[in-house]
């Protein structure tokens, strides 16, 4: 039998012996022996089943200020563009600065807009979320719960890995964002499983990769992180921080800044200083979103569109 | 009328160089002020003499933070635009600093007898 017809014959009847299947998932190819009794029908690994999720991002509850008068305002413009999404995502992750000031009454707000939204929610922290007088402790309480450390996670949905990474926690003078050894640790062991050909989707706050040093837009050691991840063949890298779509694509990893949904920055090095772009009210809208990650087996199994609040 | 705008100016410019020359013949308390603004400490570096208290005054529309780079020495609360955080330096010494939000932001107090 010819070996295309063979595997076809396999495909079909979901043969369960001993046999090669091939299979392309996360843009990586893999020959995989199956042993006796590990039939098609009870594969090593959950295969992609489609879905959909959110990343909303730098919501910075509590600013006031020029070009935004009311952050809470655009926060939940954000959530009622994600419950008009024709297909209801999974859950939603927020990749920090949920807060201005890491007031009580800031999370709270934004834990009551988001609410609405009737989604699961995953957080990481911004660095706006380590103000308080325990420096991130308030924001590990409310939001860290089935997390390790400084409140890094991983969780698994539908065949893909989710890593929740943590980079604004004990930043040093003259650096930039942080991941520290523990959780570098962590990191390798939480991977060490996986097969090469499950899609990984990564999500921090600060980039973790350098995009502009001067304004301390990167990771001081982000490039450890990314050795780890070299060995997948689909790595998607979402972060928020710098308030605007800066994507890169290197080898099989994709980086992906997002939109806030409080204010604008200006592009990297444009202006004197990072901090909120000031612009008319009318073209603020424009210029805040949220982005929607759409799953589905292939090649090339994540795609994302990012959509302005007006 | 420039020239009238520019006396009167003048001594305000001039009055922290007039108080340091002040607290050098004299042991009185020295203060002196750091401003922040578009994500910079003004002046980056700054020479006081023992005993002088350093005011940082945020002048950004983002919140900053005054952090001794040992994280001991001195360490701010978050200061939001308009607030301000005070230190006396009484040991002679070089102290760095940064804000822990922006590690990128560095600045440095020395602290020396003149």
């Amino acid at each position: 039998m010819a070996e295309a017809h063979r595997r076809r014959f396999l495909e079909c009847l979901g043969w369960a012996g001993t046999g090669l299947v091939w299979t392309v998932s996360g843009g990586v190819s893999t020959a995989a022996l199956l042993a006796a009794g590990e039939g098609l029908a009870a594969p090593r690994k959950p295969a992609i089943q489609p879905f959909t999720f959110v990343q909303v991002s730098d919501s910075h509850i509590g600013f006031n200020k020029d070009p935004n008068p009311d952050a809470r305002a655009t926060f939940r413009e954000a959530v009622a563009k994600i419950r008009a999404l024709p297909d209801k995502p999974a859950f939603i992750l927020h990749t920090g600065d949920v807060s201005q000031l890491s007031k009580p009454e800031e999370f709270d707000d934004a834990d009551q807009i988001l609410r609405e939204a009737g989604l699961p929610v995953f957080h990481v922290p911004g660095e706006h979320d380590m103000l308080d007088e325990r420096e991130g402790q308030a924001f590990l309480e409310r939001y860290g719960h089935g997390t390790l450390g400084d409140g890094w996670r991983s969780f698994d949905h539908n065949g893909v890995h989710f890593v929740g990474l943590v980079n604004v926690k004990d930043l040093k003078a003259g650096g930039m964002g942080h991941l520290g050894e523990p959780q570098l640790a962590w990191l390798k062991k939480d991977l060490a499983p996986l097969a090469a050909s499950t899609p990984v989707v990564v999500y921090a706050h600060i980039p973790l990769w350098t995009i502009y040093r001067e304004w301390g837009w990167g990771t001081d050691d982000s490039a450890q992180a990314m050795a780890l991840l070299k060995r997948f063949g689909s790595v998607t890298v979402l972060n928020g921080h710098i308030h605007q779509v800066i994507q890169k694509t290197e080898g099989d990893v994709t980086f992906q800044t997002a939109r806030s949904t409080a204010f604008p920055q200006p592009a990297p090095g444009q202006g004197r200083a990072p901090g909120p772009l000031k612009l008319p009210a009318g073209k603020l809208r424009a210029a805040l979103g949220v982005r929607t990650l759409s799953v589905a087996p292939g090649a090339h199994p994540l795609s994302l569109a990012d959509a302005a609040l007006a | 009328m420039l020239q009238t705008l520019l006396k009167r100016a003048a001594p305000a410019v001039l009055a922290p160089c007039a108080v340091v020359s002040l607290a050098a013949a004299a042991p009185a308390p020295q203060t002196a002020q750091v401003t922040i603004g578009n994500f910079t400490f003004g002046p980056a570096v700054l020479t006081v003499s023992p005993g002088a208290t350093v005011t940082w005054l945020n002048g950004d529309d983002i919140p900053h933070t005054v952090v001794a780079a040992d994280k001991r020495a001195f360490r701010s609360k978050v200061l939001d635009s308009g607030d301000s955080f005070a230190f006396t330096f009484t040991r002679p010494g070089s102290y760095a600093y940064f804000c822990s939000i922006h590690p990128h932001m560095t600045g440095k107090i020395v602290v020396k007898s003149r």
